[in-house]
């Protein structure tokens, strides 16, 4: 349920949270950082009272293993949505308010089709699949940006966070896909080296195509990414801080930032 | 009705290695090839890989459904199969559906079809998710089953494809089908009729009761099984089945600790020393001697519980999980780290976990099919298998896995150790529960069924080539999204005071718990309310089973309501089975019928207390003669390449190490993120710098030499491993974990006393107060032929220290040219045990030995310079001794080290630069100060040995020079750093 005390008048943002999630109460934690109220509330209340996504101008979908990622990584989560909340999620990006899809999150997000979907086709055309390493990683990652469609990102800003998944390797039905998504301007971020080059792996950690690590949908207000923008928010969580001055900024904050200036901007 | 067969394969071309360009699309189909050929078969060209889903609608009357789901639509057709596949089951971009049973395809090379699935019984996440999505597209099905098919293409013999059988499928839980024709095995359900049994005893003799415990799988011994009969000859009557199951099971090794709390009598190089009670005059004794005001609850719970700060405590536990891990690997060290989440959250009223350690011992993994007795799995297999298990589980929970260590001997090669540790924290307030009388008894999480079913009784005994198949059932299958959702509600549950007690289903399932919780009290469970995963369970296999994810909680019947609603609100299910009661009398009743009544003072306080026998007899060794060399650095880079020092980056990148936010300090640093941390640091709370620091000690080899000699260094080394990163030295709690052979023979469990008595000198002389602890005995193998393969003695110790300001924390990586390098401690001749030695195949006599004094000292000084800011980075030295640990420095911080030995605090005896290169002698530090801070630093350390030994150089080399100026070392860096990443670059 809502925590009334926990609406203000400003930006509120709600932290979608269901079996298996578990970047929750961090990404409640950037969020609140970044300042705004934001609350965490579970997929079974949502469905009862779907009304409750009116209280909110952001939605963020967190990382975990919903539902264990059984089937395929988001797939449960996705089809759950895709059944009982479609219409509700899509009047929300439609009324202009925005959507943040992390890791499990960006998953949820292509296999509901939100992301993953092209015009004029409708059907979904883009998937994220298995590493190419066949594991699970977790290892820092270069991010840059592309576009300025997408309001979540500072276009001109080089970001470095972790990534922790064993299936964020993003593939498409054919090469007019990525082609169109790229006229679109839907790549938001790609993974490269500290001096913004791609390459191969451990440049690009899954084998992603193009070395997508983020995309948005047409308006630019949904954004997924397999890295954590949460898990740096902070300067004791980069992987070397002992070796950095104290003014190091925390990259992940940018996207956060920006989430919340922009509501304030133009949906206050 | 019919039975739906989907058949879901990769789609070639959607999805080709971004990174070769070349190779199969098929990432499952790859892996399954690359085992294949580390099988030593090269005629396998390709493998192809598919996930089957076999689902049985739901009839249209839905009345013959009687587990949970009622359906409202009844069998689907034809198109709707098709949607499922489309839309749930195959990935519409990158993989195709085969509705039906597909055939090999024609015209490749000879195809050999396998399918894997699992047991009858055996818990299947992935189908119980399918059937959650089927509900959600408005369909209901009766059940779903998962199953795994590859396709070999390429000639292979009878001989091998059992190979490969093996090598892909494990016996315990899963049933193999070759063959496109063969029929996957039916489930069974057929339900439960009940049947009273009772077991005669009463007129048993001696050897008769002994093969009635052995028939049974009892593993009780004859003492035992003559307490028992005489109890129940004094009732007059004879035990009932369950009523002998749960005797088993409460006086097992494993959930009693008898060695352990047994008296003994040591004979100790002919002087005699008697123990009450080993355990509490040794480890508890130097914990009540110490009396730590911020020790809050210790060796009562779950969990050893201390103070984090003003409003909260941690908790801290760690288990081992090794039989079962043994006979499956993936799904022994899954439930392992399953387990032991659920002793934090059934600690007190149940705390949160924040960070995992998991610690193993393995054979060395390069070994040959034939040097494997049979009965046992390859090493290699074991550690992929165990890896994957923690990763699986720890990182769909949530928690960070932060901390662990890998020790490989080929003693281990029968008996895999798997030392899964959880941290948690909870508010001060939360931490005691006690059930009241009247309370109602409450199961939730998971289902029961037969997995792990004398999980207990079989991890008190040996292992042996038979134990595959008789204790097959002894394997546990973990969900850990079961356990997720468990934890989420469990935490607004207590957050509401809506539970008076809680605490786990563990070894011994629902006996175990309940039988706990109600000691004091008495309880009355009612078995046919356990909700079941299937039917057939008869009452005793519902009492007895160790199916995952359950835990018991007491509730007032006035929170019953609001309780409940917060458990079904997140679909978490939750079920009264029974009550609490004052009768002091465990009642275990089925369909109304008393099926077993038990006095609880016999069943907790009836076992026969234990006197033993020990001795230990210090060795005869010496110390081998070693030709003297121009320099080392071959030694150096075969260390670095030797399995227990080589980096073991592959294993913790498939941990996530970051998850909640917290890790401050994480496994791997350094300028490219993969030099070796010696220490984690995690800030549980967001809103305070405080942070705690985790680390471990353990050294087998030291044991081989002197055991008490190795718990002292564990101990120093698990210290002075969190003080390298920070933690203060006056608040450090420690854990044991003792893993040994077989402890009925004088010699090793004189080897155990021998250790037990170093922690109790250990703890009192740091003063840190061991706050939990857990032992694993039997720990040999009996082979085909007789042979005995028994483990080395191996104590684990875990220590957590608090950090005041995580923003103080300092890491081993050498950070800048220019500055010193200081060694703090003293460097001795122990070679012995040391892995100089080891690449030797010397064991040597002089093993290190702990001046605690000095120790002590070193680490309340070495704080005291992090906490000021005169110290850049702190690095432990251990395993390889001083060159391996300056090399660790150099190539982490991606700078060249000059380094002086002149400079070098040392003992006499220790003048030939091998043994000042690579001594293992306790109690030191390597630390990088900058020039300007010499002065200061220098005045902090009087009083404790320490020298100048170097400084960090942007000259990428690492160069030692001995006393007389000579250069014994002379390496690049890169080079060095490749010798330490290959060996488990896998």
């Amino acid at each position: 349920m809502i925590q009334k005390g926990k609406i203000s008048n400003g930006v509120n943002a709600l932290v979608l949270r269901a079996a298996g999630i578990n970047c929750d109460v961090e990404t409640q934690y950037a969020l609140e950082l970044a300042g705004c109220q934001a609350q965490r509330i579970h997929i079974n209340r949502i469905i009862e009272s779907p009304d409750i996504l009116d209280t909110f101008q952001i939605l963020v979908i967190p990382g975990g293993f919903s539902y264990g990622d059984d089937v395929a990584a988001g797939k449960i989560l996705a089809n759950q949505i895709i059944h009982h909340l479609s219409d509700r999620l899509n009047a929300f990006i439609e009324s202009g308010k925005i959507v943040l899809g992390i890791c499990n999150g960006f998953q949820v997000l292509v296999k509901t089709g939100i992301l993953g979907k092209i015009e004029p086709s409708g059907r979904q055309q883009i998937t994220i699949t298995y590493n190419d390493s066949g594991k699970f990683e977790d290892r820092w990652v270069y991010l840059e940006p592309s576009g300025r469609k997408c309001i979540f990102i500072d276009p001109d800003r080089r970001i470095y966070l972790p990534i922790a998944h064993g299936e964020g390797k993003v593939v498409f039905e054919n090469n007019e896909v990525l082609e169109r998504l790229k006229a679109d301007g839907r790549i938001v971020f790609r993974y490269v080296d500290e001096n913004g080059n791609t390459g191969p792996f451990p440049i690009n950690p899954n084998g992603s195509t193009d070395s997508i690590a983020g995309l948005c949908d047409s308006t630019g207000r949904v954004l997924g990414l397999m890295p954590h923008p949460e898990r740096f928010v902070r300067h004791t969580q980069h992987p070397h801080w002992t070796r950095l001055n104290d003014k190091t900024r925390a990259d992940g904050r940018t996207i956060f930032d920006n989430a919340i200036k922009y509501v304030k901007q133009n949906l206050l | 009705m019919k039975q739906w067969r989907f058949e879901v394969f990769d789609r070639p071309g959607t999805c080709a290695c971004a990174t070769t360009g070349a190779g199969s699309d098929d990432v499952h189909g790859r892996g399954v090839h690359q085992d294949i050929k580390e099988l030593g078969i090269d005629t396998i060209q390709e493998v192809q890989s598919a996930r089957v889903f076999l689902i049985d609608p739901a009839p249209s009357d839905n009345s013959v459904l009687n587990i949970g789901r009622c359906g409202v639509e009844g069998d689907f057709d034809a198109d709707f199969a098709k949607r499922l596949a489309g839309e749930l089951l195959a990935d519409p971009v990158c993989e195709n559906f085969h509705i039906g049973r597909s055939s090999a395809p024609a015209g490749l090379a000879k195809a050999t079809v396998i399918e894997i699935h699992l047991k009858s019984g055996v818990t299947d996440p992935v189908a119980e998710s399918v059937m959650t999505a089927i509900d959600d597209m408005g369909k209901k099905c009766q059940a779903v089953r998962t199953a795994r098919k590859y396709i070999l293409f390429g000639e292979i013999s009878e001989k091998q494809l059992k190979k490969i059988i093996r090598r892909l499928s494990n016996d315990c839980i899963e049933v193999v089908v070759i063959g496109t024709d063969a029929e996957p095995p039916n489930p069974h359900l057929a339900p439960y009729k009940l049947k009273l049994k009772t077991i005669d005893i009463t007129k048993l003799n001696e050897s008769q009761l002994e093969q009635l415990s052995k028939k049974m799988d009892l593993f009780l011994n004859t003492i035992e099984v003559k307490t028992i009969q005489n109890y129940y000859k004094t009732l007059g009557r004879e035990p009932t089945d369950v009523e002998l199951e749960t005797l088993a099971q409460t006086w097992s090794e494993h959930c009693v600790h008898k060695t352990l709390k047994s008296s003994i009598d040591l004979d100790f190089n002919g002087q005699k020393i008697h123990f009450d009670n080993l355990i509490k005059d040794t480890v508890f004794k130097a914990t009540k001697q110490l009396d730590k005001p911020w020790c809050i609850s210790v060796f009562k719970d779950n969990a050893g519980v201390i103070e984090f700060d003003e409003t909260d405590a941690v908790c801290f536990k760690v288990e081992t999980h090794n039989h079962p891990s043994a006979l499956d690997p993936y799904g022994g060290a899954a439930t392992g780290i399953g387990g032991v989440l659920r002793d934090p959250m059934g600690t007190g009223l149940g705390a949160k976990p924040i960070a995992n350690t998991d610690i193993f011992c393995f054979a060395e993994p390069d070994k040959s099919f034939d040097e494997i007795p049979r009965g046992v799995l390859h090493p290699k297999r074991i550690m992929k298998g165990v890896v994957a298990g923690v990763r699986d589980y720890g990182n769909r929970m949530g928690i960070p896995t932060v901390n662990g260590a890998i020790f490989f001997d080929d003693r281990y090669l029968g008996n895999p150790l798997v030392f899964c540790g959880n941290i948690g924290i909870m508010p001060k307030d939360k931490c005691f529960g006690k059930a009241q009388s009247g309370d109602l008894v409450m199961v939730i999480g998971g289902r029961t069924g037969r997995d792990g079913i004398h999980g207990a009784t079989f991890s008190s005994g040996a292992l042996t080539g038979e134990h595959e198949t008789a204790f097959s059932h002894a394997v546990q299958i973990g969900n850990a999204i079961t356990e997720k959702k468990m934890l989420d509600t469990l935490l607004q549950a207590r957050q509401q005071k809506l539970y008076n007690a809680i605490t786990d289903c563990g070894a011994g399932g629902l006996s175990s718990a309940v039988g706990e919780m109600g000691a004091s009290l008495g309880a009355e469970v009612d078995l046919e309310k356990v909700p079941l995963k299937y039917a057939g369970l008869s009452y005793t296999e519902i009492w007895i089973s160790e199916a995952q994810e359950r835990m018991v909680i007491a509730v007032k019947p006035e929170n019953l309501q609001r309780i409940s609603k917060i458990f079904s609100d997140e679909n978490v299910e939750a079920t009264v089975i029974g009550r609490f009661t004052n009768d002091k009398k465990l009642t275990l009743k089925y369909q109304g019928m008393q099926v077993g009544q038990i006095n609880m003072d016999f069943l907790h306080n009836g076992l026969p207390k234990y006197s033993r026998k020990a001795c230990w007899h210090s060795k005869n060794l010496t110390e081998p003669v070693l030709e003297k060399k121009e320099n080392y650095n071959d030694e150096l880079l075969k260390i670095l390449s030797s399995y227990n020092v080589a980096s073991k980056e592959w294993v913790i990148r498939q941990y996530d190490h970051e998850v909640q936010g917290g890790s401050v300090v994480k496994p791997l640093g350094g300028i490219a993120n993969d030099g070796p941390n010696d220490a984690a640091v995690i800030q549980p709370k967001s809103n305070s710098d405080k942070g705690i620091a985790i680390g471990c000690g353990l050294n087998p080899f030291y044991g081989d030499i002197d055991p008490y000699w190795m718990a002292l260094a564990g101990i120093d080394e698990a210290i002075r491993n969190i003080i390298c990163v920070g933690a203060r030295p006056d608040r450090i709690a420690l854990l044991d974990n003792f893993c040994w052979a077989d402890c009925k023979k004088e010699e090793t469990l004189g080897s155990l006393v021998r250790s037990a008595q170093a922690c109790f000198d250990g703890a009192v002389g740091f003063g840190a107060p061991f706050i939990s602890g857990k032992d694993s005995l039997n720990n040999n193998f009996l082979c085909d032929d007789g042979t005995e393969i028994s483990i080395p003695a191996t104590l684990l110790i875990s220590a957590i220290g608090l950090v005041d300001d995580v923003k103080k924390c300092v890491t081993m990586d050498a950070k800048s040219a220019g500055n010193l390098l200081f060694m703090v401690g003293l460097t001795k001749n122990e070679l012995g045990g040391s892995h100089y030695y080891k690449i030797q195949n010397q064991l040597g006599a002089n093993v290190p030995k702990t001046d605690i004094k000095t120790a002590a000292a070193a680490a309340e000084k070495i704080h005291r310079a992090i906490d000021a800011g005169l110290i850049i980075s702190c690095h432990d030295c251990s395993e390889g001794g001083l060159a391996v640990a300056l090399a660790e420095m150099a190539f982490a911080g991606g700078f060249g080290i000059h380094a002086d030995l002149k400079g070098l605090p040392k003992t006499s005896d220790c003048a030939a630069p091998a043994t000042q290169l690579f001594s293992e002698s306790c109690s030191r530090y390597i630390v990088e100060v900058k020039p300007e801070n010499y002065n200061d630093f220098a005045k902090l350390m009087l009083g404790v040995p320490f020298g100048q030994i170097g400084k960090i150089t942007e000259q990428k080399r690492f160069i030692v020079k001995d006393a007389a100026g000579k250069k014994v070392i002379d390496i690049e860096i890169d080079k060095l750093k490749d010798a330490w990443q290959k060996p488990l670059k896998w």
